[in-house]
């Protein structure tokens, strides 16, 4: 019994509530059982919030009963990204400086989930302020890919994505400032979206890098994305980069999947040295696909974006190394060295030496140099002039085409403590989602196939223009129903069982 | 603080050198909330009761800008002749302090919202200066720390310090000077009437109450010295915090006397900041810092920028109140008085005491004696502010009306008065208690004209042969008999006819 | 462009308020070097007359009503707190100027 409902989509489970097929307790409970099964072996989760998912189970079968309309996830199991704040239950950001920490405040997405009545079962792992490709940067120890528990499950929503393809939840939500949300759902063969910044308010979402930073819906389908999507999307005052307009219509766009007459661009940049050749082989069929379901396809060129990753590499240290100022150990959080001798200075550094891990301290360090007087101008403020030049590579290239499509990522899950001590190799791993970070439209990864040479998800990346989401779902829902139905089945079934 | 400091003489140092100042002030806007978050700025609440994520710079909190807080300082611009930026952004200024939460000040860095403008002050003699403002920007106060454990409350030998956010995130407006050439020997004075200026102009926009005692309006004082004749500005100090006018005057006066003996002594000034000392008048180096500061500023991605509409701004600008020095003119002339007077009604703090007496009923002619006379000499002698005082306008106005119509004559009115400050009650309550009414009974002071007489024959004589004069002691006898309650005109009146004498 | 020395990284060091570890000061010198080295390429574009992008959309005067908001209590402001007294947050001295 729970074995069926852990593998149901979140679309399936809700309508399965609504009918009354299923209370929200029993798929809750089958979730946390597969939780407590598996989760020793994935570390998927940071926290698993046990009571108060119950409760939030609870509450919603108590609405069925009473004959109140539910939401279109009311009850389906969620877990979340440990980067957005929940009130009175741990919020880490994979890190050791805020052990420990317990928020006085819900993020917007945390009460919006709360409102639809999604339960939140707990929080997932993470590379520690969301800087990693790996999950590997925790605090708290990696987190195993469910295809093969020695490779990385991608990052810095690794434990996201892991507990998808783990079936420990059936949506996830992750946050993307270089990749986060996409590169881990193409390692794990899973679907996620990283909306048009603003689209999803930040607040309440430790920020990383701010100009850069965008939450999203993770998922095992086109379908359930979109419906996450809808829940946590709008505008809110709280957030100032939040854009005042209508949602795009993203669940509507992903139940009539469709590329029939779209203009799909591929990207001469994103291809070349570093990619693996079963990557490249699953994405020239996806595209060969695109074409046969009636898509037109037009080579594009976007020069600026070979300057992408390096203009990325100032921007979000520059932005990370203000963001992370406030952990100094004096008013949340760790606090280390204070003897009674020490001045606040004093502690505030040892605090941070302690409790800030390697990455960290990298990234603070090099946007401390980017920003320092006299290297301003040759660094981040030439960062932010690349930044203007992608964009407007973007703007001729969506004159003509309706999405571009590209590899999610370069190579397969690569083994734990691979490039653990190489940050450039690390780096590449989002050579091809970082562009958009720097434009601020949207995209999505959904699974393509496996790659030949190790049997190992490949992710297609789908990019939209800014506020049209919605033409990233109907794309995705037409390729996802084509490969499946070319497969006969999920690509995740073909997933070792755990 | 115990060493002491070479000084030369005030007068000699301006026979060498010609000082350079750049005053920057700060203002706390009156706003009801703060600059990027809903949290109360009300005085007096209790430590870390307004505070929120946003204020404690908890994780994943966010600013939004107060319009309130834009448009307050678009006002200061206007009213300081500044452009108003069509686009600008906010900054962040990167710096590690505990009373600042995030650890970054948000600010305005190279886009202020307000830049060169300018400010016409006056000097005590009444000649004009025009201080030419370099920019006006938005930016938030930090919190409050409280040193435990120092012998007095000061950061050192503080054992640890207690942190109240509450004023953590209050709209600050940072006005800062061009550089002040040509002032000479008066450029103390010009400090403290640009400050005194500036916060007449913040409180006639309505947009502070700029107290700055209460911390709501604080002055840094740039000064360096040149020597006469050269072009190229010395190396300046930066006296902190400066909080009343007169310490404004002061410690630029001691730092040209500062900078004046190091330089001809054959030293060099350090770049640093310094601390002003109310009770010595002097100020002392601040803690050497090990290198430069690099505050890394970048513009604040957590808010887009301010493009303030030209709609907007000329719509302030039309509503803009009358400006104080506009509003000084104008009163100086309907009043018929002279510069001189006025600056010592400026310098009293009875403009604003005048105008509402005068608006509560008062004529101007005696709204301006009793405040700049009686009531000037009981603030002197008790130590307050005219606006300390006992006593208010629509009271003061009280008093002159009652004098007006003979109920009271002056002597009378400087016992209601007195009666007022020592809180006997209002004018009228005092006038009944006292028992203080001119005494207007046409009969009782016949009675009392025809005892003085009387009295006093020889007098009497003396006024009926001629010598008008003379009456002035027959008038004190009646005085005396009313117990001063009489009307002396009226009394004189009565025994220049009784005696047959034309007044 | 770049060489990085070990005394830069120590003054990043003490602006980051990171209290490094000998060893780390070596290890940061070289991996930041590299990394700069291989990030230095966006100067190209330095002296082209481009306007840069702080902001990926066009958002401006985003701006709330001056209106008072509920602040948190007390307790949850200082709920996080390592150390407290007298409803403040308790820190270590503070290295002011004075
Ligand atoms: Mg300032
Ligand atoms: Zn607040």
């Amino acid at each position: 019994m729970s074995d069926s409902i852990i593998k149901l989509t979140a679309a399936e489970i809700a309508a399965k509530i609504a009918s009354g097929e299923l209370t929200a307790v029993e798929v809750t409970e089958a979730h946390l059982a597969r939780i407590e099964a598996v989760d020793e072996k994935v570390h998927a989760f940071l926290h698993v919030d046990r009571e108060g998912a119950l409760a939030q189970a609870r509450a919603v079968d108590e609405k069925r009963e009473r004959g109140e309309k539910l939401g279109p996830l009311a009850g389906v199991p969620l877990a979340l990204k440990d980067i957005f704040t929940t009130e009175g239950v741990p919020t880490t950001v994979g890190s050791k400086i805020l052990e420990g920490w317990i928020p006085p405040y819900d993020a917007t997405v945390t009460k919006k989930l709360k409102a639809a009545d999604v339960v939140i079962l707990g929080k997932t792992n993470m590379d520690e302020f969301a800087m990693g490709s790996s999950t590997e940067n925790s605090a708290y120890g990696p987190t195993g890919n469910p295809w093969d528990l020695t490779r990385i499950p991608g990052g810095s929503g690794g434990g996201s994505s892991a507990a998808l393809a783990a079936f420990q939840a059936p949506l996830a939500i992750g946050t993307d400032t270089g990749g986060s949300i996409r590169q881990p759902a193409a390692v794990t063969g899973t679907v996620g979206v990283k909306p048009t910044y603003g689209g999803v308010s930040r607040y309440g979402m430790v920020a990383f890098s701010s100009s850069l930073d965008q939450g999203g819906p993770c998922a095992r389908t086109v379908l359930d994305a979109a419906l996450l999507h809808e829940v946590i999307a709008g505008h809110d005052p709280l957030d100032s980069t939040s854009i005042d307009a209508p949602v795009p219509p993203v669940v509507e766009a992903a139940r009539n999947g469709s590329v029939e007459g779209m203009r799909v661009g591929v990207v001469k940049q994103f291809r070349g040295e570093g990619y693996q050749a079963g990557v490249m082989q699953r994405f020239e069929e996806s595209v060969a696909l695109l074409k046969e379901l009636g898509a037109e396809i037009v080579e594009l060129d976007c020069p600026s974006f070979d300057l992408a990753l390096s203009a990325y590499y100032l921007i979000a240290p520059s932005e990370c190394s203000s963001n992370l100022a406030r952990f100094d150990g004096l008013r949340y959080g760790l606090r280390t060295g204070d003897d009674g001798t020490r001045s606040a200075e004093e502690v505030t550094s040892l605090t941070r030496e302690a409790g800030f891990g390697p990455e960290v301290k990298r990234r603070i360090m090099l946007g401390t140099y980017a920003l320092s007087s006299g290297y301003y101008d040759a660094y981040y403020g030439s960062a932010q002039k690349v930044r203007t030049l992608i964009k407007q590579d973007f703007e001729k290239a969506f004159e003509q085409v309706d999405v571009i499509v590209s590899p999610t990522t370069p190579t397969t899950a690569f083994p734990i403590g691979e490039r653990a001590d190489d940050p450039m190799a690390m780096y590449l791993a989002d050579l091809c989602t970082i562009p958009t970070n720097l434009a601020g439209n949207a995209a999505m990864s959904l699974p393509c196939g496996l790659a030949p040479e190790d049997n190992l998800p490949v992710g297609l990346q789908i990019i939209a223009p800014a506020m049209k989401d919605d033409r990233l779902y109907k794309v995705g829902a037409a390729v996802e129903a084509a490969f499946v139905e070319k497969w006969g089945h999920p690509l995740l079934e073909e997933a070792p069982s755990l | 603080m115990t060493t002491t400091t070479d000084l030369v003489s005030y007068e000699d140092a301006l026979a060498s050198y010609d000082p350079v100042m750049g005053l920057e002030v700060h203002v706390e806007l009156g706003t009801k909330t703060k600059m990027f978050c809903g949290c109360s700025t009300a005085l007096g609440a209790e430590p870390n009761t307004q505070t929120c994520p946003v204020c404690l710079g908890l994780p994943g909190a966010l600013p939004v800008v107060n319009a309130t807080g834009v448009e307050s300082a678009i006002k200061i611009g206007l009213a300081l002749n500044c452009e108003i930026a069509e686009w600008c952004r906010f900054a962040r200024k990167n710096y590690f302090y505990p009373d600042m939460p995030k650890n970054f000040q948000t600010s305005q860095y190279d886009e202020p919202i307000a830049f060169d403008g300018y400010l016409d002050v006056q000097l005590e003699d009444g000649e004009t200066f025009r201080v030419e403002i370099e920019r006006a920007h938005m930016e938030e106060d930090t919190g409050k720390s409280t040193h435990v454990g120092g012998a007095t409350g000061r950061i050192h030998g503080a054992s640890h310090s207690l942190l109240d956010y509450n004023r953590a995130g209050i709209p600050l407006i940072e006005i800062v000077t061009k550089p002040i050439t040509g002032a000479g020997e008066r450029a103390p004075e010009v400090a403290k009437a640009y400050v005194r200026e500036l916060r007449e102009l913040i409180r006639a926009l309505g947009v502070s109450e700029a107290r700055m005692e209460m911390g709501q309006m604080r002055c840094d004082v740039n000064l360096s010295l040149m020597p006469k004749g050269a072009e190229k500005f010395g190396t300046r100090s930066e006296t902190k915090n400066v909080n009343s006018l007169r310490s404004v005057e002061r410690a630029a006066r001691f730092e040209i006397q500062r900078h004046a003996a190091v330089l001809s002594s054959g030293g060099t000034i350090v770049q640093e900041t310094r601390h002003f000392h109310e009770d010595t008048g002097s100020t002392t180096s601040g803690r050497v810092k090990e290198e430069a500061e690099d505050y890394r500023y970048f513009p604040e991605p957590d808010l887009v920028p301010v493009a303030p509409s030209r709609e907007w701004v000329e719509k302030l600008r039309a509503d803009l109140p009358e400006l104080p020095l506009v509003r000084r003119n104008r009163l100086r002339e309907e009043w018929g008085i002279s510069g001189t007077d006025m600056q010592a009604i400026l310098n009293a703090g009875a403009l604003d005491l005048i105008v509402a007496t005068i608006d509560a009923g008062a004529d101007a002619a005696s709204a301006r004696k009793w405040w700049m006379g009686e009531l000037a000499r009981s603030a002197n002698e008790s130590g307050k502010a005219l606006d300390e005082l006992a006593i208010t306008p629509q009271q003061v106005a009280r008093v002159a009306e009652l004098v007006a119509s003979g109920d009271l004559n002056d002597k009378l009115a400087r016992q209601v008065i007195e009666g007022v400050l020592a809180g006997e009650g209002g004018p009228d309550e005092v006038v009944d208690k006292r028992g203080l009414k001119v005494v207007s009974d046409e009969g009782a002071l016949t009675a009392a004209v025809d005892e003085a007489i009387a009295g006093n024959p020889g007098i009497a004589e003396k006024i009926r042969g001629g010598k008008v004069a003379a009456a002035g002691a027959l008038v004190g006898a009646v005085m005396k008999a009313t117990r001063g309650q009489a009307d002396a005109a009226r009394v004189k009146e009565l025994i220049l006819q009784k005696l047959g004498v034309e007044g | 462009m770049p060489g990085i020395t070990r005394e830069e990284v120590a003054h990043l060091a003490r602006l980051a308020r990171l209290e490094l570890k000998p060893e780390e000061l070596d290890h940061f010198a070289g991996q930041l070097d590299d990394i700069i080295g291989a990030v230095a390429r966006v100067s190209e574009v330095a002296d082209q007359d481009v306007p840069p992008t702080s902001h990926p959309l066009p958002l401006t005067n985003v701006m709330r009503p001056d209106e008072v908001r509920p602040s948190l209590s007390p307790e949850q402001a200082l709920s996080g707190a390592p150390a407290q007294e007298q409803q403040r947050f308790k820190v270590p001295q503070i290295l002011g100027e004075e």
